[in-house]
């Protein structure tokens, strides 16, 4: 059996910052992702990233992938397994992998999991048809594999995915007959939502899908304004020609491997769902596990990275190779306490105290 | 449904490739997801539900849900979303929950 | 109805990152429709001129002085958020110029008349197209438009070929 210092389930943002972190102090990394490549989801991200000079600001997520991708294939103490997926880490500290169909086991004295997070699905008559598709889906169809997902799409969610994959759709050549939130105010950033309002896509706040229409396939959609509980006002329905409605209502962590490793987890609805419980170096309550990314709390790429990075300083630190934590760690906190000062940081905030105990 | 000019991104020229979908003859990329070959060919049903034999398409893309599950090469229950597009392959749809061959008849096949 | 619920900023969120009356017929001026503070602080980095103020926090929204910008338009291709237009009024008696990002294909040409999009998608006109900035792909394109002069103040988006986008 292979043997590691650390095996990085999941290479995104988060799991190659994770990888290179605890490889630069020396580290023996299995850097692992079921996918055909590197880059989690920013293999998808066509548009330019927010943040400061040292999160890659300008820069646009596809490229900041590649970069990330060449430091970590450089470092010749990563070992990096594609198409692998991790089934189940083992007291005796053995990481179960299907690496192309080929079952297989690993040894490693610690485990990050970075394995993002998945669609929350929404309910409404007909939510089953093909042409229904996650937001996350439609933009690996466009930007990875080069196809259109339809025609007309019916957006809902005004989040930054909902904008952002509306204007992808528009640079795909896709129309986008609208976008609807249920919430009464745009949940993404307003620029993102300048962006397509000025382009014609309208934005129903208040707004949710009643119903797809179709038997094989999507072929419209029903929409109706929402009153102050959330529930639709009958006579308020409007039709929406579409052939593809996209849902982008949320996200929610992918955590099976952590509760089948054994994490004490907690459900925290300003971080998605449920999240392990962490200490301030993403350890969890399973000595030598850590997690990082989205898989820790939705967020965004940036945190994403620094969360990343963070653990991989705590692997180095649990792994005893890491004599300057507290200068790297004060340094990574203060980046993502200024990431986190704007005000759509304050759920995340308000989310991580409850984790910790600090609220209910 | 295939993009050929993006401002953004560049999609490199891959290798055709010939595949069998239902007695049909199509084509795809060679190392493209399977779903992704059959949607720009415009097929969009690629099973139907256990319980109502209701239309089923992929969802999530990626290998998470279990929505775009087609039985290819004789295989059952393959993610195609996941799955990469090979010269010669023959793909399915299943109807419902697909049946798994006994051990004998795998041909080797291990997971 | 506010920026939050519609994506339009209102008036009175737009006149605060004008430059001062006197400044505008002058020369060209760089608009930063930025309203929301996120943590992003590229246009400080890229203006050639120092226009952009130092960030106190990058969290806070650009402070630009307008004695130094020149209205060039290297933050229009540089600011993530596309927030980001130069108005010229000093263009001619009847036309304005105003540099649009625009991440889309085909690109216009030199010459060529698009349709003219407000800040809601509304069709205003159309304007001739001056020059266009960036063509490699991956750059954000910068299209310099000739747009009547009362329409300045609102156009934001062009569309080419007449299609939706």
């Amino acid at each position: 059996m292979n043997c590691y210092d650390v095996a990085v389930v999941g290479a995104g943002p988060a799991g190659l910052e994770a990888a290179c972190t605890a490889a630069h102090y020396g580290a023996r990394v299995c850097l692992i992702d079921r996918q055909h490549q590197i880059g989690g989801q920013l293999i998808k991200q066509t548009h330019k990233f927010f943040g400061s000079r040292e999160q890659k600001a300008g820069t646009r997520g596809i490229h900041i992938a590649q970069k990330m991708a060449e430091e970590a294939a450089c470092l010749p103490n990563i070992d990096i397994r594609l198409d692998t997926t991790a089934l189940g880490f083992y007291p005796d500290r053995v990481l179960t992998l299907d690496q192309s169909g080929r079952y297989c086991k690993i040894k490693c004295t610690a485990l990050t999991v970075c394995t993002g997070a998945q669609e929350k699905m929404l309910m409404f008559t007909n939510n089953d048809l093909p042409g229904v598709y996650g937001a996350g889906a439609v933009q690996t169809l466009m930007n990875v594999d080069g196809v259109r997902p339809g025609r007309r799409v019916l957006m809902v969610g005004a989040g930054n995915i909902g904008l952002i994959v509306s204007y992808q759709l528009l640079q795909a050549g896709v129309s986008v007959a609208a976008v609807v939130e249920a919430s009464p105010r745009i949940g993404g950033y307003a620029v993102h939502a300048s962006k397509i309002r000025r382009l014609g896509i309208p934005i129903l706040t208040s707004h949710s899908i009643k119903q797809a229409y179709g038997r094989e396939r999507v072929t419209g959609a029903c929409v109706w304004r929402l009153d102050a509980h959330w529930r639709g006002i009958s006579g308020t329905e409007e039709h929406i020609e579409c052939d593809t409605i996209c849902l982008a209502a949320g996200l929610s962590p992918l955590t099976e491997l952590l509760w089948q490793a054994g994490c004490k987890m907690r459900y925290v609805p300003e971080l998605g769902g449920h999240v392990p419980l962490t200490d301030l170096s993403l350890e969890t309550s399973v000595g030598g596990v850590f997690v990082a990314g989205d898989a820790s709390g939705i967020e965004e790429a940036s945190a994403a990275m620094l969360t990343g990075r963070i653990a991989g300083l705590g692997v180095a630190r649990y792994l005893g190779i890491c004599a300057d934590y507290g200068e790297r760690f004060d340094e990574c906190s203060m980046q993502i306490e200024e990431l986190r000062r704007g005000p759509a940081a304050q759920k995340i905030i308000a989310g991580i105290r409850k984790l910790r105990g600090e609220t209910t | 449904m295939r993009i050929d000019e993006h401002p953004i991104l560049c999609f490199e020229k891959r290798k055709t490739v010939k595949f069998v979908f239902e007695d049909l003859e199509m084509y795809g990329y060679e190392d493209e997801p399977i779903s992704a070959a059959l949607h720009a060919a415009g097929i969009d049903v690629l099973s139907r539900s256990p319980k109502h034999n209701r239309a089923r398409g992929f969802f999530c893309a990626i290998g998470n849900c279990s929505s775009c599950l087609m039985e290819v090469d004789g295989v059952p229950n393959v993610r195609v979303c996941t799955e990469r597009l090979r010269e010669g392959m023959v793909v399915r749809r299943q109807s419902g929950r697909g049946v798994i061959a006994e051990p004998e008849d795998r041909g080797g096949h291990v997971l | 109805m506010s920026l939050e619920s519609t994506g339009v900023p209102s008036a009175g969120q737009l006149s605060a990152v004008h430059p001062p009356e006197h400044m505008r017929k002058q020369r060209a001026y760089a608009v930063f429709e930025c309203f929301e503070r996120i943590p992003c602080d590229p246009c400080y980095w890229c203006c050639p001129q120092g226009a952009v103020r130092a960030f106190a926090d990058i969290n806070d929204l650009p402070s630009v002085d307008y004695t130094k910008c020149t209205g060039c338009g290297i933050c229009v291709a540089h600011c993530p958020g596309l927030a980001v237009f130069v108005v010229d009024e000093s263009h001619s008696s009847s036309h304005g110029l105003l540099k649009l990002p625009h991440e889309f294909r085909p690109l216009p040409v030199p010459g060529e008349l698009v349709d003219l999009l407000d800040r809601e998608g509304t069709r205003r006109g159309k304007g001739r197209v001056v020059r266009v900035v960036g063509k490699a792909r991956g750059d954000t394109p910068v299209v310099w438009v000739e747009v009547e002069s009362h329409l300045l103040a609102s156009v934001r988006a062009i569309r080419v070929g007449g299609r939706t986008p």
